[in-house]
Formats: C-alpha cells, sequence, structure tokens
C-alpha cells in the first residue's frame, strides 16, 4: 500500500467547509440508534470550539428513507428540503449542515438537480409558496457533519486527552472506516477525498493516533440498503453484506470501526449480535465482536467525555474493550443509568456475543 | 519558389514524424524535425516487443533511425513546439524557447500519452503496490526483469483489465483505442511465455481484433496458452493482507458477479492526446474530436488535411493507431503534402 497515492488522490477531492455559523439539521433516526451522537457534536461544537450553530425545531425529516423507497415521490422530498432552506433563511444563515449521510446525499443530489434544471427550482419555490409562504436562498455551503468534525480535527487534538492508541502496546489502535454511501458515492466531488479512498474519517483517526485498515470489502455496502432492511423479507441480504464485510476485516483485526452514516453505525453493530445468534459466530478473538462507535462518539472519547453521556451503553457490541484500550476509565454501576442517576434498565444478554 | 527548396516542419519525431520526414525528405524537399524529448522514437522506445508478430520494437526503431540519417538532416531535439501562427502564403511555428520557423507546410505529428491509470481510482493504480498498467509490464520484459509481485514473490494468477480509460464516460474518454484489446492478448501470451505455470485472466468488454492476424493470435491465446478470457468490466481493485489483490467483475456471458484473487494486476491504458496537441491545435485554428484528437478534415478522403490549408496531421495525434497503420498514415500524409505543395506552387 503506498500512501502517497492515496494522498494524491485526496488533493483532488477538497472542498470548501465553512467555518463558522452553522444551520444544524438532525437525522430522524440517529437520535434513537445513537443518542448521544448529535447532542455530543453541539458540545463539541458550542462548548470546546465556540462555533455558532443554530437549529430549528420547527425542522423535519427530509422523507429520505421514504424517498430511497418510493414512498414519497421527488417533488415532495424537494419541497420539503426547500422549506428546510427556507428555515435557514428565515434565522439569517447561510451554510446547513445536515446530521445525516443520507439527508446530506439528498441535499446535494437536489440542489444539483436546480442547477442542471431551473425549471424545477422555479417549480418547487412555487409548491413551497403555495403551501407554506415560505421563501429561500440557495445555502452558500452544503456540508455533512462528519466534514465539520474533519476541518475541526486538528482543534479537537490539541483539547483532547485521550489519543487513539493502545495503552497497553502503546501502538495506534487499527480503526476501519466506514462512510455511508450517500456521502460520496453519488457525487465522489462531494465528499472530502472522494469516494473510492475518501479521507474524512481517515484524516480523523490519523489525526487523533489511530491507524486506518484499507481492507478488500472497505467500499462495500454496510448492508442498511433502504430496501434490504425495510422489507423484512429482503433482510438476509441486509445481514449477508454486513457479514461479508466482518469476514474481510477479520484478518486485520481491527479495534474498532467508526461511521459517519445513520445506517451504517447502526447495522454494522447490530447485525454482529444477529450474526453470533444465527451462526455462533464473531468477527474478533474474544467473542465479544467489534465494537462500532459514530464520528462523534470517537471525538467525544477523544475529548475525555463520559462514556455513558455519549450514549455507548445504547451499542449492542460492548465498548468496555475499548475503553480498557484507550485506558479510559469507567464506572460499571453507572452504565445504564440515566442523567438524574436513575436505572434506566438493562437489555437481555445475547446467547453468544459476550457483552 | 523551386519544389526542392519547398519547406515543410514536422512537429514530432515518433514513428509517424520520423516516417513523413524520410518520405519527405527522400523527395527532395527541406524538412526540419522537431521534437521535444532528448531522443527521437516517441513511445516506440519504451516498447518491447509489437503484435501480432512478436517483433522487436527496437527493430522499427533501427529502421526509421536509418531511414531519418539519410534523408533528413534538420533535427531538433529538446525542442518543444508551443504553436502555429498559420498564414495564408508561409505558416510560423514557434518554441518554447522563442525562436520561430516559417515553411510552407506543418505536418502535426505530437502522437499521444498513456491514460494515466491513478485515474481509474477503483483499480488503485500507485496505491496497491501489485497494480501496474501495461506500459509497466512493457518496461519490465524490455529491461528483462523478472516478473514477479512487489514483494520478489512469483505471481501465480494475473489479471489484465481491458479498456482503462477507454469506451468509458466516467473519465471522459468515450471513443476505443483499438490497441489495448490486442496488446492484452499479446502482454498475456508474454506472461505465459515467461511464467507457463501462471493462470492468466483477461476482463474485457469486447475484443476487437481488427489488424492482420490478431483473431488469429486470439484463438493461440486461448487453444495454446490456455489465457482465460471474461466478458465484464472489473468494477473495482482491493488489496488483501497479503499485498494479493481482490477484483470484482461481472461475467456477462454467465450473468454472474465474480470476485477473484490475484497477484498480479495489469491495466491496459487506452490512449490520449499529448498534452501539448491541444493548444498546438487551437493556435492553428484546428478541429478536434470528441476524445480531442485532431480532427481530419474528412475522415475517408482527406485524413492527413486540416481545416487550415497547409497544416496536416499524421499518426496517433488524429486518432488511436498500430505502430504500421501509423506508418501508412505518414506516408499518406507525405504523398498528399507533396500534391499539395505542388498545387501550391502552380497557384504562385
Amino acid at each position: 500500500m503506498v500512501l502517497e497515492g492515496k494522498k494524491r488522490v485526496w488533493e483532488d477531492y477538497q472542498k470548501e467547509i465553512a467555518n463558522d455559523h452553522y444551520f444544524y439539521v438532525r437525522s430522524c433516526i440517529r437520535q434513537t440508534f445513537f443518542p448521544g451522537s448529535e447532542t455530543t457534536f453541539l458540545r463539541i461544537m458550542k462548548n470546546d470550539l465556540g462555533k455558532d450553530v443554530f437549529e430549528d425545531a420547527r425542522h423535519t425529516t427530509c422523507t429520505g428513507i421514504g424517498y430511497h423507497t418510493d414512498i414519497v415521490p421527488l417533488e415532495t422530498t424537494m419541497t420539503v428540503i426547500a422549506r428546510h432552506f427556507a428555515l435557514m433563511t428565515e434565522a439569517g444563515y447561510v451554510n446547513i449542515i445536515p446530521s445525516c449521510v443520507t439527508s446530506f446525499g439528498l441535499y446535494t443530489e437536489v440542489l444539483e438537480t436546480w442547477k442542471h434544471f431551473p425549471e424545477i427550482e422555479e417549480k418547487i419555490r412555487e409548491y413551497l409558496w403555495k403551501a407554506t409562504k415560505r421563501e429561500f436562498k440557495i445555502p452558500e455551503n452544503l456540508v455533512h457533519t462528519s466534514d465539520i468534525i474533519y476541518k475541526f480535527r486538528s482543534q479537537i487534538k490539541e483539547k483532547s486527552k485521550v489519543s487513539l492508541i493502545n495503552k497497553r502496546t502503546g501502538e495506534p489502535l487499527k480503526v476501519v472506516e466506514h462512510i455511508g454511501c450517500h456521502y460520496s458515492k453519488m457525487f465522489p466531488t462531494s465528499g472530502v477525498g472522494g469516494a473510492e479512498f475518501p479521507s474524512v474519517l481517515t484524516g480523523m483517526i490519523e489525526s487523533w493516533g489511530g491507524s486506518v485498515i484499507d481492507y478488500p470489502e472497505r467500499r462495500h455496502c454496510c448492508g442498511f440498503g433502504f430496501r434490504q432492511y425495510l422489507v423484512m423479507a429482503n433482510r438476509g441480504y441486509s445481514v449477508s453484506n454486513s457479514k461479508k464485510k466482518f469476514e474481510s476485516m477479520r484478518p486485520f483485526q481491527p479495534d474498532f470501526i467508526v461511521a459517519n452514516c445513520p445506517g451504517c453505525s447502526m447495522f454494522l453493530d447490530r447485525w454482529q449480535y444477529t450474526i453470533a445468534e444465527l451462526e455462533g459466530v464473531t468477527y474478533d478473538n474474544r467473542g465479544m465482536g467489534i465494537p462500532v462507535l459514530t464520528y462523534e462518539e470517537m471525538a467525544g472519547l477523544v475529548m475525555g467525555y463520559s462514556p455513558w453521556e455519549l450514549g455507548l451503553q445504547m451499542h449492542q457490541v460492548s465498548v468496555e474493550q475499548l475503553l480498557d484500550k484507550l485506558g479510559i476509565k469507567y464506572d460499571k454501576e453507572q452504565k445504564y443509568r440515566g442523567a438524574k442517576g436513575q436505572k434506566i434498565g438493562e437489555p437481555q444478554k445475547p446467547q453468544f456475543l459476550i457483552v | 519558389m523551386s519544389e526542392n527548396k519547398q519547406h515543410i516542419i514536422i512537429i514530432g519525431g515518433g514513428p509517424a514524424g520520423l516516417e513523413a520526414a524520410s518520405k519527405l525528405g527522400s523527395a527532395g524537399y527541406r524538412v526540419t524535425l522537431f521534437e521535444k524529448e532528448e531522443q527521437t522514437g516517441g513511445k516506440l522506445r519504451t516498447w518491447y516487443k509489437l503484435y501480432p508478430g512478436f517483433r522487436l520494437a527496437e527493430e522499427v526503431q533501427d529502421f526509421l533511425a536509418n531511414e531519418i540519417k539519410i534523408n533528413v538532416p534538420e533535427i531538433f531535439s529538446n525542442a518543444e513546439v508551443v504553436n502555429i501562427i498559420p498564414d495564408n502564403k508561409y505558416h510560423t511555428v514557434v518554441l518554447a524557447d522563442g525562436r520561430s520557423f516559417i515553411a510552407d507546410a506543418v505536418l502535426i505529428a505530437t502522437g499521444f500519452e498513456l491514460f494515466k491509470g491513478e485515474k481509474k481510482e477503483e483499480y488503485g493504480y500507485r496505491i496497491y503496490d501489485n497494480v501496474i498498467t501495461s506500459a509497466d509490464l512493457e518496461k519490465k520484459l524490455r529491461l528483462g526483469q523478472p516478473l514477479t509481485t512487489a514483494n520478489g514473490q512469483t505471481p501465480a494468477r494475473i489479471g489484465l483489465i481491458h479498456c482503462v480509460g477507454s469506451r468509458d464516460k466516467k473519465v471522459g474518454n468515450v471513443y476505443c483505442s483499438r490497441l489495448c484489446c490486442i496488446t492484452g492478448v499479446k502482454q498475456a501470451i508474454e506472461i505465459k511465455h515467461h511464467l507457463p505455470k501462471a493462470e492468466v485472466f483477461n476482463f474485457y468488454m469486447d475484443m476487437r481484433m481488427f489488424g492482420q492476424n490478431f483473431e488469429e493470435l486470439y484463438i493461440e491465446a486461448q487453444q495454446k496458452w490456455g489465457i482465460t478470457f471474461i466478458r465484464g468490466r472489473v468494477s473495482e481493485v482491493a488489496e488483501n493482507i497479503d499485498g494479493s489483490l481482490q477484483l470484482k467483475a461481472e461475467d456477462t456471458l454467465s450473468g454472474r458477479p465474480i470476485k477473484m484473487n490475484f497477484d498480479l494486476v495489469v491495466l491496459l491504458v487506452g490512449m490520449v492526446p499529448a498534452d501539448r496537441t491541444e493548444a498546438i491545435g487551437k493556435s492553428a485554428n484546428l478541429g478536434f474530436t470528441s476524445g480531442s484528437f485532431l480532427a481530419s478534415a474528412d475522415a475517408q478522403i482527406k485524413p492527413n488535411e486540416t481545416n487550415t490549408p497547409g497544416i496536416f496531421v499524421t499518426g496517433t495525434c488524429k486518432e488511436p493507431l498500430s505502430v504500421g497503420e501509423t506508418l501508412s498514415d505518414a506516408r499518406s500524409a507525405a504523398v498528399r503534402i507533396i500534391s499539395w505543395l505542388r498545387e501550391k506552387r502552380e497557384i504562385n
């Protein structure tokens, strides 16, 4: 592997990322899947980096799941997104930052469509006006929130309390990075590093002391695939895609996986339980599975945040093995307690996956 | 102006430029040839053997060098042409160092470059150690280097990927480079010459065996050498933990996706116009093909003329051509320039 070759590719795929004043649009599923991630993003941005991030409670789903499963027509999706742009415009912002990779992909797709077909933009403006009496300006800067963390990776490093280094061995942790298909596979120039050798997560990992594993099925879909998991009869496809990736990464013995897409983080985590239950197989040497983090969770750990405040107890694969490697102290008793110390209940123990 | 005083400038000292120069020189014209490199010969100098007969490229190189030695005294090496200033009577050719030369006719023979394999990012050229191009393989063969993997092992399975940078909208090249198919067949056989036990696979879109004995060589590759040809475009190449390569493709004949491991992958890179061709062409108000090659005035009856009188084109600056085709095209250009200069002299 020639790293210089990758760096050459990365140089071709750099993009403008605004420095401050962001209109933040949340994901409709991430708060359920990984309840601490978006809060962590805001905490880092506002408290640690002193950035201005604004959000509007009237913001809704982008309809991405409905659109990609052919339930919501494109014109409706475009009008909903136009409404988000209107909320941004009304708030006086020009930089929009979706938390969800699918939203980011869809926003990008809509803006590209309008660029090539201005008559469609006009039609959508008319729909939005008729429905809501709102108007909007095209965002000056549209980036995914992982791009923002990537941009400020050095500042985060400066304020960090933890490095992605195995405390026992002193070696960099071996990390599998996985970008969501909608991050840059549709529009390679929209992603930092492009689609084939993306560097958005790699940049964070390497800045914070870890090393990246480039395994053969790195580019393969995580298995989320809207039609694959939404239709119960198709879920075997979803599991088999994830399994293909796990088998491919297993020889490299990764310490953890990090992803920037809601579905990828979710399924790479949950399907490890499913495969273990189905086949009695895990993809590490200890039967515990490979921990999966979102990039905000990874950043939060690096910043020294409490793993339970980050919501890591909500993961299927236990993160304690990773916390031990990082040398992060944690209170086992607090794992399943809420913000006020109340018990929030414990999940059932899996049959095979060791937790 | 007497016929033997008429002056022709040739831009480019590859096979096309050299062959046209020697033919025009032997016809008694004053010929000046500008070559941007230290040596003439073009890409031919970097190739080992030529299809379909496996003759040494060096032999053709020697043939051209001998011809030129006799017929063209005025060769400028390290002389990069930057533009042409066309005019009704004489054309001015300007070099990068500021010198300019006047000619009755100009023949552009700037040739081609190989498509940069790294532009097909999904194949990982210059990232994965065991992904090489057809030019890299040719260099190894020419220098007599052993065909090994990056860590010095003998490869047991080698894959050749056709149409890299050709017939590919994604990289902006919709045209066919024509010669990669037969190069793939030739190189696959050469690999078997060196590594008889190796398994060799070619991944192709169509096998375009248009030349004399090309089809026969393709059949020989399969029947005599046991080379496997799989119809299907390769979607990606990735590196395994041991440095071997995982290749994904679709076998479009069986209708199945396939995933195979290889020790070495060779990208059969296509042809693109040489870097300076565009600037030179624009300066002379020439047309371009959709692939940015220089356009002929008429593909059938004026293959070497352009839409600017007195400026001619030959060789691979106008389309992908084999060495044999290039030499024929250069002779055709020489004949047309001679007749055009005669017409010009008669008018004057």
